[in-house]
């Protein structure tokens, strides 16, 4: 075992150092027309070195760390113990649930201006990721141009709003509507392909409608995007300071009190709180019902399912229209948050990103989904440091993840259909 | 006579960059015949490539080492090297261990090894574009000195050339070497080849390794062809090859060859003739068409479902 | 109810189906049986539709039926097992037996959001006849087990039920008594006919073990490598030449 580990571990190291030397250690800088090469920092060599040690030693001693990581569940307490039952889960689901959402109403009076801001953003996220798990945690379908749907609902929403002056209440349910019917329409020709051509197919879709939204400068206005979306208004009010349309009548003139550019903000983040809890509660209802089962069945065995009569494009494409209707719905949110969107914010790394927010909460699960959320969206704000590392940090987590743990941080439970004993 | 100048100008360019996709797409060919999976991080391993090729020469020159042949020599050896090196780890790290699992996790674990790989050179050679040195220059001209004159630069015949000399290589090392036998052997039946005794695991870190020397040798050529080159330089390179492997039928070393021409072609008609900014928008049309209406491509085997 | 003319599949150079022919009646049980590799399971897979047949014929009810999608050929009520059983091993049993009644719980969307009085009425319907059923085939207890759990022999029986449940009108069986032991056999048996007499289901069976395919077939057909050898009653089969030859020659 030792020479043939130590053969290994020796090439190993070498592949490590050879892949990491010239790209870590050298660092190309452009001076004027020429090109300059430059060592790296010390630090930097003594980490390639280090890198390539420890994954000899890893190597070497392999089967014993491997050994000893087979143990590490024994040091969980929780591992053996028997799933609780159904209702009993179900139950703290709910409580759980109930606490979530009442310290999100808490949320905007405690928290600072800049917070609330965020929080929106994560709630959009929350729905994002939601919406992207029916379709690949639930129908397992890897859409990889996801945010194709979200640029056709923000783009709906800013393109109503410009050409026909139509506002936020009317544009989401259409931004909603009209993301669905793309998700339709290019399903429906494609989702009888193979798992990794669909990824492929979508994100080549992804790919042209943000090359669409850049070049179609007459209609989207290009890079330079779509400005002056309007916020949502409350029952006709505004939250501007002054009133922008005849008739509306302004927030704090209502009520009496004085100006405050929070109201907006905190407005908005009740919207996306109450629709971010409308999507998970449909969805949840959907799991349910049988067309969240077909997907189940779709997913588990295809030749199976088709055998009782499932059509697979129909099926799929249930899922797939469902979590563009989403996406949709994040969109017209989002474009009323920003009051500005171009195709900058819909590039493959935002697809990228709510991936790994579905991967990393694991795949199915609606609360890992929305812990994930807030975890990916909040933890590069508080360690700004860090923030360039995000995108290696999820790429490397989502390999980890698929080899460690493929179901996720919060595995998914199904709620399973009791068939109750009959006399 | 000057539309005919200009129409096989854009033919000589489109064969140009298709024999250099033709080359990435062999990477997505053979690991796609052989474990029926996509290589997501192909792009990747292939703009790393081309980084350590504008590494090596960046060096080079500093060296004061000036004779073009070693200069390309040198870069091509350390370009290959690394690729390869990068396409074993990303078998070990992102493939293997997830062999036999569902078809959702090696796809997502392959993406997860893309975007790392992606952020690990904007992180070590940061986000700006690069300029790669054109060291071939001069070429051909044809048609009369005050109109549109046809060129072919001895960059686009080198690029041909080394096309046409890895393409005749690889064919060759499939068909007579032990590995390239065992190779066929593998992609025909895994399981049935373990049986008899060959290495598979060796055999599928072999494929993903050939595929990756082949990238870089594109990396090397087609940064130079550009002229620039940036950590997201692998990205769409790496979404066209598929699409040529695709086009070509996927798992036919053929079809990629005969996939990038044809992509290459009509990717310089629409620049040519439409616009620039539409040629990417062109080739993945062309892909969705291709899979919705012929999805085993052009000198690709049907399968069959196994039930 | 259901005929087969001159069916043929070729895949590639191969020829794996060659000029097969053959019907069913109402209530009725037609076997096909043939030495492994005859292509048997190749017929059975044209005729649930998985597989478009290269020539031939597939009439079902008058209507032919060839090429037609595998999901739409399981509505006219053509239903079938695999030789490999295929169950949804993550739901639990009640639920496989759901999954395959979706066409009778089809129902809108927002129907089953708001849960509509309708609605509820669909889904306890659906719930009583898989609870029928798993008491017909003996797996009630396990109901709310998950499906992939199961032993093998109540994993056949429940791909039986789950297809029964759809209220098919010709039931497919693809070797269902592969790696049963003889009380499990019978039972089988017992169920099949029952199935046929109880129920007025046609079956066509895919079977290597010679008792049951004689015990309970009306009629059976022969296959070997891909071409017709014989068909007639069990008591024709057991006589015909070239049938004990294929088999003897293959044993």
């Amino acid at each position: 075992m030792a020479t043939h580990n130590i053969k290994h571990a020796l090439f190993s190291a070498i592949i490590t150092l050879i892949i990491s030397a010239p790209i870590l250690g050298l660092d190309l800088e452009s001076a004027g027309t020429e090109l300059k090469l430059t060592g790296a920092s010390t630090s930097t060599l003594v980490s390639i070195v280090l890198a390539a040690i420890v994954v000899f030693l890893f190597q070497t001693f392999r089967d014993s760390i491997m050994g000893a990581l087979g143990q590490m569940p024994k040091l969980n307490r929780f591992a053996d113990r028997e799933p609780m039952p159904q209702e009993k889960r179900l139950k703290l689901e709910n409580i759980f649930l109930i606490v979530l959402v009442a310290g999100a109403l808490l949320w905007p009076f405690i928290a600072s201006r800049g917070s609330v801001d965020l929080a929106t953003l994560v709630l959009i996220y929350v729905m994002l990721a939601l919406g992207l798990n029916v379709v690949v945690g639930l129908a397992g379908l890897l859409d990889l141009g996801y945010v194709a749907f979200y640029a056709v609902g923000a783009y709906t929403f800013a393109l109503l709003s410009q050409y026909f002056g139509v506002s936020f209440w009317v544009a989401l349910p259409t931004g909603a509507l009209i993301a669905a019917l793309f998700g339709f329409l290019l399903g429906f020709p494609v989702l009888r392909l193979r798992g990794d051509y669909l990824a492929i197919v979508t994100l080549g879709f992804g790919e042209i409608i943000r090359i669409l939204l850049n070049n179609w400068t007459s209609l989207t206005g290009g890079p330079n995007g779509i400005g002056g979306i309007p916020d949502p208004t409350l029952f006709g009010m505004e939250f501007g300071r002054r009133v922008k349309e005849e008739g509306n009548i302004s927030f704090h003139d209502f009520f009496g009190i004085a100006y405050d550019s929070t109201h907006k903000i905190i407005f908005l983040y009740l919207i996306a709180l109450v629709l971010a809890l409308v999507t998970f509660l449909i969805i949840r209802r959907l799991m349910k019902m049988p067309v969240g089962r077909s997907w189940e069945a779709l997913r588990e065995d295809e030749i199976a399912a088709r055998s009782l009569g499932l059509s697979r494009t129909g099926v799929k494409l249930s899922a797939f229209t469902i979590g563009a209707f989403f996406a949709g719905f994040a969109g017209t949110v989002f474009a009323s948050k920003q009051g500005f969107i171009s195709p900058e914010s819909f590039v493959f790394l935002e697809s990228a990103i709510i991936l790994a927010i579905v991967v990393l909460g694991g795949m199915g699960s609606q609360f890992g989904v929305i812990l994930a959320a807030v975890a990916v969206t909040v933890l590069p704000e508080l360690a700004r440091e860090f923030s360039e590392y995000r995108m290696l940090i999820f790429g490397a987590a989502m390999v980890l993840m698929m080899v460690w743990r493929p179901q996720g941080l919060m595995p998914m439970r199904r709620i399973h259909i009791i068939l109750k004993k009959q006399e | 006579m000057q539309d005919l100048l200009y129409f096989i100008q854009q033919l000589i360019n489109g064969l140009t960059i298709g024999s250099a996709y033709a080359l990435i797409a062999i990477g997505y060919t053979m690991v796609y015949g052989i474990i029926g999976m996509i290589n997501f991080a192909h792009g990747e391993v292939y703009m790393i490539g081309a980084y350590t090729a504008l590494i090596t020469i960046t060096g080079l020159a500093t060296l004061g080492v000036a004779w073009l042949p070693l200069v390309l020599l040198i870069a091509l050896i350390c370009a290959v090297i690394v690729a390869s090196s990068m396409g074993w780890a990303v078998e070990r790290i992102a493939y293997r261990p997830v062999r036999g699992r569902h078809r959702l996790i090696p796809l997502i674990s392959a993406i997860g090894m893309s975007i790392f790989l992606q952020n690990y050179v904007h992180l070590a050679q940061g986000s700006r574009n690069m300029g790669f040195p054109l060291l071939i220059e001069g070429g051909f001209r044809f048609g009369a000195e005050d109109s549109f004159q046809t060129s072919i630069s001895y960059m686009q015949i080198t690029i041909f050339i080394t096309t046409l000399i890895c393409m005749t290589a690889l064919s060759l090392f499939i068909a007579r070497s032990r590995t390239g036998r065992a190779c066929r052997a593998v992609s025909q039946d895994l399981g049935m080849s373990n049986l008899l005794g060959i290495d598979t695991n060796k055999i599928i870190a072999a494929t993903f390794v050939i595929g990756a020397a082949l990238a870089a040798v594109a990396g090397l050529l087609l940064g130079m062809y550009y002229g620039s080159i940036d950590p997201l330089f692998g990205f769409i390179a790496g979404l066209k090859a598929f699409t040529a492997a695709v086009l070509g039928g996927i798992g036919s070393i053929p079809g990629a060859m005969l996939g990038g021409l044809i992509l290459g072609v009509s990717e310089s008609m629409t620049s040519g003739y439409l616009s620039g900014e539409y040629k990417d928008v062109v080739s993945f049309g062309l892909l969705i068409l291709i899979l919705l209406f012929k999805p085993t491509g052009l000198l690709g085997k049907p399968e069959v479902e196994k039930i | 109810m259901l005929e087969v003319r001159n069916l043929s599949m070729r895949f590639g150079g191969l020829l794996a189906v060659d000029q097969v022919s053959l019907d069913v009646q109402e209530h009725e049980i037609v076997s096909i049986i043939g030495p492994n590799g005859a292509g048997k399971t190749t017929v059975f897979n044209c005729m649930s539709g998985f597989y478009s047949p290269t020539g031939g014929q597939i009439l079902f009810e008058g209507k032919e039926i060839q090429g037609t999608p595998d999901y739409k050929i399981s509505r006219m009520g053509l239903v079938r097992t695999f030789q490999h059983v295929r169950l949804f091993g993550n739901m639990s049993v009640v639920e496989n037996l759901l999954v395959a009644q979706h066409r009778h719980l089809n129902t809108n969307l927002l129907s089953g959001l708001i849960k509509t009085p309708n609605y509820r009425e669909k889904e306890r319907k659906s719930l009583d006849r898989a609870a029928y059923w798993l008491n017909r085939v003996g797996l009630l207890d396990l109901a709310n087990r998950d499906a992939g759990n199961l032993a093998y022999g109540q994993q056949r029986r429940l791909e039986i039920a789950r297809c029964m449940v759809t209220e098919p009108k010709l039931l497919m069986l693809d070797e269902p008594a592969a790696g049963l032991n003889p009380a499990e056999t019978r039972e089988l048996n017992q169920l099949i006919i029952s199935l046929k007499e109880d129920y007025r289901v046609s079956v066509v069976l895919i079977e290597h073990d010679m008792s049951l395919v004689m015990e309970i077939s009306d009629r059976i057909n022969v296959i070997n490598q891909g071409r017709p050898l014989a068909s007639g009653t069990p008591e024709e089969i057991r006589r015909n030449d070239d049938v004990i030859k294929a088999y003897l020659g293959e044993a």
